[in-house]
């Protein structure tokens, strides 16, 4: 590896000789990692110095860690030197500079997705920030939800236009050194969503940003940073997809949301990047960092997720319930089919008074797919009446996958209440010979019983969303069974 | 008037295993004929090979419903056809209320009340309340064919009563009905126009309701000790051929 290293840092270095910090012609930064590789994106994004030594300062911790290994996942390795940290659709003038100008086969992947981009997302009432690849092409409603004093735009515009928001929030929620993945995202992250809700206001539409992964080979590192100040409300939708790939790509995101007194944050994410194929060559690595800070007293965070993609899941949207009488939720459906591995889960960690959480997690393992769910309810000296109930049910479709639950409790305040439900349950031939003989097909039996496992999960999905998890389950249960 | 279910030379086999050897059967449009045999006579075979259940493999013989080849269909063909099996033991299935959605109307059948939709298909239920919903269910999908696996089998009276009475209420001249029972008392309550015996996988005699008044008197052992040549004539018995 440290030939190829030393290779790729002098096509780095080459690059700098023909002074490429203005050359913004070329499209891609070349395959490796160093500071050097951070300082030319922090270049390309015209950053101020002090994001660039963030960067760096978060690069130094993550030359000192190890990548973490305590999942129940079984990781090849990942050659951080063979990934390319840097990709832009082409140059400038041909980067499309509306809808219209974006490549019609993206929406047209978006179109069978059913993803409400373009007319559509007029008809739903949705703003769409679509991530292509690493830089934004697209953000529709812009002026009405500047009309209400909404911000929501590309990562790196609020680095430019808002810079003051972005500095006193950026990695008050993860911290650079909060583990592996993060650290890595805080060095090299390209782009992603902003979201800053004012005072009072309650944002008058869902917030919707669908991420892709278009150019072969290419890492890609968003960052997502939701302000919601007091007593306001903000829903925003995530969903992902990707076309087909045969190398494993390694995707490491972080979010942060910050919920100040009375405020509201519902996070909802479809997730359905490239699983692999059914002999679990390729697919995505999704490692990803969520969590939301309900800061002031009152407010609430909801994460609601549907896993269905990704050849390794690696994700704990979690909430610190700081404030008092705060409110914190995690809505999960995970999906394991063919040779897919995700180990995920929640972790709430109750400091307030008087907090509440709830965790409905439903794990689906098909195929040869492992399905861990890992959550931690933490309730700290302070957190007088804290309230947990956790429901954690696995379904099994066939005999060759696996569900593993790891619950982690800890109490530390004799006022507080947590409850853990768990189940386990298998679709059987004896279940489906039922149905077959009822009439019922045994793709219909499967969604049907796969469906009425995940409603809990399902309801707490904005509608369009909820359509599109059901179809994305029946599309990933394909060929499941039998 | 042509057969509904005609049943030639059948032969299936479960895990390698021979379990119906040569079984002949007809039944009309409107009858209701009983099935009954000692344990392991292949009575369950019989209505899961009519139901089409992966395992249970056709070697030889012919099944016609309706004219068609009921063999060449796969199992939700068969069910969309008309045939339905109220299984013996029916299995506990997740939610599915969508499945509830269409027979609000039919509960008054069998005394089931409207908290049952509420209420996931199976889940949770009692032996009772489980059969119960087989019979409920065969109200709703209306089948042309009904095979009813040991119903009957453990039911409380009570039960047992609700349960026939469901199916008497269900019978018709359109319908056929198989009820394939261990027991004579179901036939108590739902008087069937044939009784067969199934031994050893072929059907070993056939007569009316009162064949299976003959067998709960004397017990199946009476078929090993030679029994059927013994009957007198008015038990109207055919045996059937070796």
């Amino acid at each position: 590896m440290s030939g190829e290293t030393s290779t790729i840092d002098k096509m780095v270095e080459q690059k700098y000789q023909h002074g490429f910090v203005t050359d913004i012609e070329s499209d891609t930064i070349p395959p490796g990692l160093s500071a050097d590789v951070i300082r030319a994106i922090s270049a390309r994004k015209n950053e101020p110095e002090w994001l660039l030594e963030w960067r760096l300062k978060a690069y130094e911790h993550w030359l000192g860690m190890e990548q973490p290994d305590w999942a129940h996942l079984n990781i090849e390795p990942i050659d951080f030197q063979a990934i390319s940290y840097f990709s832009a659709p082409k140059s400038d003038k041909d980067r499309p500079q509306s809808l219209d100008d974006v490549d019609p086969k993206l929406l047209e992947t978006y179109d069978k997705l059913g993803v409400p981009l373009h007319e559509r997302a007029r008809l739903a009432g949705v703003a769409v920030d679509a991530v292509f690849d690493s830089v934004s092409v697209g953000t529709t409603f812009k002026a009405e939800l500047n009309k209400a004093g909404v911000i929501f735009c590309s990562f790196s515009e609020a680095v430019q236009d808002h810079p003051e928001l972005v500095k006193k929030y950026l990695g008050t929620v993860v911290p650079q050194r909060d583990n592996y993945f993060a650290a890595l995202n805080c060095a090299v992250f390209t782009d992603g969503s902003f979201v800053f809700i004012p005072k009072g206001v309650r944002c008058p539409m869902e917030l919707s940003t669908y991420f892709r992964i278009n150019a072969a080979e290419t890492g890609q590192f968003e960052r997502t940073l939701i302000v919601a100040e007091e007593g306001s409300h903000v829903s925003y939708l995530e969903g992902c997809t990707a076309p087909m790939r045969d190398e494993n790509q390694l995707h490491a995101a972080v979010v942060e949301l910050v919920a100040l007194e009375d405020a509201n944050i519902k996070y909802s994410t479809v997730q359905n990047w490239y699983p692999g194929d059914e002999n679990g060559l390729g697919g995505i690595y999704n490692f990803v960092t969520k969590r939301g800070d309900c800061r002031g007293a009152r407010s609430r965070i909801s994460w609601t997720q549907v896993e269905t993609g990704s050849a390794i899941t690696w994700k704990y949207p979690s909430c610190i319930l700081r404030g008092d009488d705060s409110v914190g939720e995690f809505y999960s459906v995970a999906l394991t089919n063919n040779y897919q591995q995700a180990d995920t889960g929640t972790k709430m960690i109750h400091i307030g008074r008087n907090t509440r959480s709830k965790i409905i997690s439903k794990g689906i393992s098909a195929g040869h797919g492992q399905n861990a769910y890992r959550g931690l309810v933490r309730i700290t000296p302070r957190a007088e009446n804290a309230r947990n109930y956790t429901q954690c049910d696995s379904m099994l479709i066939g005999k060759k996958c696996g569900a593993h639950t790891f619950p982690y409790i800890e109490v530390r305040n004799p006022t507080a209440k947590v409850e853990h439900e768990a189940t386990t349950s298998r679709i059987g031939e004896d279940q489906l010979f039922y149905c077959l003989q009822r009439g019922i097909s045994e793709e219909d039996a499967v969604s049907m019983i796969v469906d009425g496992f995940c409603k809990q999960v399902f309801r707490e999905l904005p509608m369009e969303f909820a359509v599109e998890a059901k179809a994305l389950l029946e599309v990933s249960l394909e060929g499941a069974v039998g | 008037m042509s057969s509904m279910l005609k049943i030639t030379n059948l032969h299936a086999t479960v895990a390698g295993k021979e379990i119906l050897k040569g079984l002949d059967l007809e039944l009309k449009a409107g009858e209701i004929h009983a099935i009954m045999g000692p344990n392991g006579a292949g009575k369950s075979t019989l209505g899961n090979v009519l139901a089409g259940r992966e395992g249970y493999e056709v070697t030889q013989g012919e099944v016609l419903f309706n004219g068609k080849n009921l063999l060449e269909l796969e199992p939700e063909e068969r069910a969309c056809e008309g045939v339905f099996l109220a299984f013996q033991y029916p299995v506990e299935m997740l939610d599915s209320v969508g499945f509830l959605r269409l027979v609000r109307q039919k509960l008054e059948v069998l005394h089931i009340g409207d908290e049952l939709l509420h209420r996931a298909v199976n889940e949770g239920f009692s032996g009772g309340e489980k059969k119960r919903n087989e019979i409920f269910q065969m109200a709703v999908l209306e089948p042309t064919l009904a095979i009813l696996d040991e119903t009957d089998s453990g039911l409380d009276i009570d039960a047992l009563k609700t349960v026939a009475e469901g199916v008497n209420r269900l019978r018709s001249k359109d319908r056929g009905m198989i009820v394939v029972t261990h027991y004579q008392r179901l036939l108590d309550y739902i008087v069937p126009d044939k009784v067969h015996v199934l031994a050893d996988g072929r059907l070993v005699a056939t007569g009316g309701a009162e064949l299976a008044l003959k067998l709960e008197e004397q017990g199946y052992a009476w078929l090993e000790d030679g029994g059927i040549a013994t009957l007198d004539a008015d038990s109207a018995v055919e045996t059937a051929s070796p």
